[in-house]
């Protein structure tokens, strides 16, 4: 996960960010955030969940291409998808950001749907805006768009307001 | 990995209330099973109960609801797309326009967000006058639930009554905005205009008003025994599970787990104001119900306190940067100019980051996800919608009951579908 020719460019010493179950951690804003690869992300949910943090408030995705200023902590390889999640403890009244890198070549991540039922629409909503996988997921279909749309309109290189209507009920459009 | 066999709900002892089927097998003509009368029936997309245009696909077994799904995305028109070519300036015009009948939250979320990224402080008049804005806000919602939550059980005078109600609240916000919905009011900054001259004496028509008519709506539901059969006891949700599902606001509330945003991690001045959080015992229809009933009288206590407490002094940031400078300031200063034709132009640029800012709205946490690059114009603008997280509970909240029942907790769910769709 970690890339040692990033962490000299930017200048970080040895010591490296500070970690949270492994993960480095950042704040942004006086928010705390964890920055997982893709392949500890699944342990990770499920370290936060014992941790407390019983209910997955939003996940959604964020398409990093042409992003001019991109602020990540050191050691932590930018790919050009992220998944954000953010996560609640009712009882301990705190909130906890996760910021998946998903990358471009194989835009797939585990589900998360047995540990939090309720990230399943907002997992089908990425994945319909966004076209990343869900491996898993109990329902892998689009949520908001037709079934039968091509593409995935959140994504940068989707042009805007320059595509074909694509219901079914229209002809020649 | 994780198996079915640790998966949260069924720990609760749920058994999976989902009904996934393909669109295919969703539009096939209902065929009934002569061995278990088991039936597949599509309610909706246009159907009055669904509050706009939602579809349900349930299975019924005689008139039992065993699964369903929700399938939504007909007023989908893409505003998060539409969000990143407008600039932070335009961006509430957009956002309003998503939970119709609470317009000013989803303001306030988008506003609060680009001022954290912005790190610009607000002045204190602003921050009172969005207060008080959006507790009106949330009453004018209430009453619209309380009109169609009473239609679609059949208290058709109650429609009027609530509708009636509601256009006490929405002919101030009229005179303050200019508009009854959309008001692209809450900007970041602070506020559009200041209160009107008279406000005072508005608002206190409105709040002598409303406590004798929600008596009457008193009389009218919450006493009837008619009433109390169709709501009480129908389409229940626990704690546990309303919390695996991401549900939150009234419905969370309903199950006695007392979680408030505006008392757990307040927000604007929430913590200086009385107020107390309604809770349910039941988690049912009836506790829904109740629970937006008695909000109505709580916002109002918080509105007669933002009418003795509100301070005087300017009602945005004197940051030229941000926010239009006084039109009378263009005609005398070039200065002033400028920032006018930069801002109505080009837009202010953004501090590069990422912030999440949540509110609680009528229906639960409200919140904006905002990345910057560094532009001005947002890298990625989501909107946390309450209404579509807390659809997701619908399948588990019908399951096992009548369809004439399941008419009655989609209303209690009050779904906002603009805000669904997005």
């Amino acid at each position: 996960m970690s890339d040692p020719q990033d962490a000299a460019e930017t200048g970080e010493d040895h010591t490296g960010p500070e970690l949270l179950h492994g993960v480095p951690m950042s704040s942004s804003r006086g928010q705390v955030v964890l920055h997982p690869g893709a392949d500890a992300y699944l342990g990770l949910m499920a370290d936060l969940l014992s941790d407390g943090y019983t209910m997955c408030v939003d996940l959604c995705g964020v398409d990093y291409l042409g992003a001019v200023d991109r602020r990540l902590p050191a050691g932590v390889t930018a790919e050009r998808y992220e998944v954000v999640v953010n996560l609640l403890d009712l009882e301990g009244r705190r909130r906890i950001r996760v910021r998946v890198q998903v990358a471009a070549t194989d835009p797939a991540l585990p589900t998360i749907t047995p540990m939090y039922p309720g990230a399943e629409a907002m997992e089908r909503e990425a994945m319909d805006m966004f076209g990343i996988v869900f491996e898993g997921h109990p329902d892998p279909t689009r949520i908001l768009l037709p079934e039968d749309w091509e593409g995935h309109p959140l994504r940068k290189d989707y042009a805007m307001g320059r595509i074909p209507v694509q219901f079914k009920a229209v002809e020649g459009r | 990995m994780s198996t079915v066999d640790d998966h949260r709900l069924a720990a609760l002892g749920r058994q999976d209330a989902v009904l996934r089927i393909s669109e295919a097998e969703a539009e096939a003509p209902a065929v009934v099973d002569p061995d278990d009368e088991r039936m597949i029936i599509n309610m909706g997309p246009q159907h009055p109960s669904t509050h706009g245009v939602l579809r349900i696909t349930m299975e019924l077994q005689g008139e039992v609801v065993t699964r369903s799904k929700p399938v939504i995305g007909y007023l989908h028109t893409g505003m998060e797309k539409t969000a990143e070519d407008l600039t932070f300036l335009q961006g509430p015009t957009n956002v309003t326009r998503m939970d119709y009948a609470s317009p000013l939250f989803t303001e306030l979320a988008f506003s609060l967000a680009v001022e954290e990224l912005l790190e610009v402080e607000i002045p204190d008049r602003a921050t009172w006058i969005r207060m008080l804005m959006c507790e009106l806000n949330r009453m004018s919602s209430h009453l619209l639930f309380l009109a169609t939550n009473g239609m679609d059980l059949g208290a058709v005078g109650m429609m009027i009554y609530g509708w009636r109600e509601r256009e006490e609240v929405l002919r101030f916000f009229e005179k303050v905005t200019g508009l009854r919905m959309n008001h692209n009011y809450i900007r970041p900054g602070g506020v559009a205009a200041d209160l009107p001259d008279g406000w005072q004496q508005d608002l206190e028509q409105i709040l002598a008003i409303l406590p004798s008519r929600l008596e009457e709506f008193d009389v009218l539901m919450t006493g009837q025994p008619i009433w109390r059969d169709r709501t009480q006891g129908i389409g229940v949700l626990t704690t546990d599970e309303a919390i695996a599902l991401g549900a939150t606001g009234p419905l969370l509330r309903s199950t006695g787990y007392a979680w408030d945003l505006r008392r757990a991690m307040p927000y604007l001045a929430y913590d200086e104001v009385d107020f107390d959080i309604v809770v349910g015992t039941y988690g049912d229809t009836f506790d829904r119900y109740a629970i937006r009933l008695n909000e109505i009288r709580e916002s109002m206590r918080i509105v007669e306190q933002c009418i003795d407490m509100m301070p005087a002094g300017p009602y945005r940031a004197e940051d030229r940067k941000v926010t239009p400078p006084p039109r009378a300031r263009i005609d005398e200063s070039m200065e002033a100019l400028i920032h006018h034709f930069k801002i109505f132009t080009e837009g202010y640029k953004v501090p590069a980051g990422e912030v999440y800012c949540p509110v609680e709205s009528p229906r639960g946490e409200l919140a904006c996800y905002m990345v910057s690059d560094g532009g001005s114009k947002p890298h990625r603008m989501h909107i946390r919608a309450p209404s579509f997280v807390n659809l997701q509970t619908l399948p588990y909240l019908v399951q096992g009951g009548l369809l004439a029942d399941a008419i009655a907790v989609i209303s209690s769910i009050d779904p906002i579908m603009g805000e669904v769709d997005r």
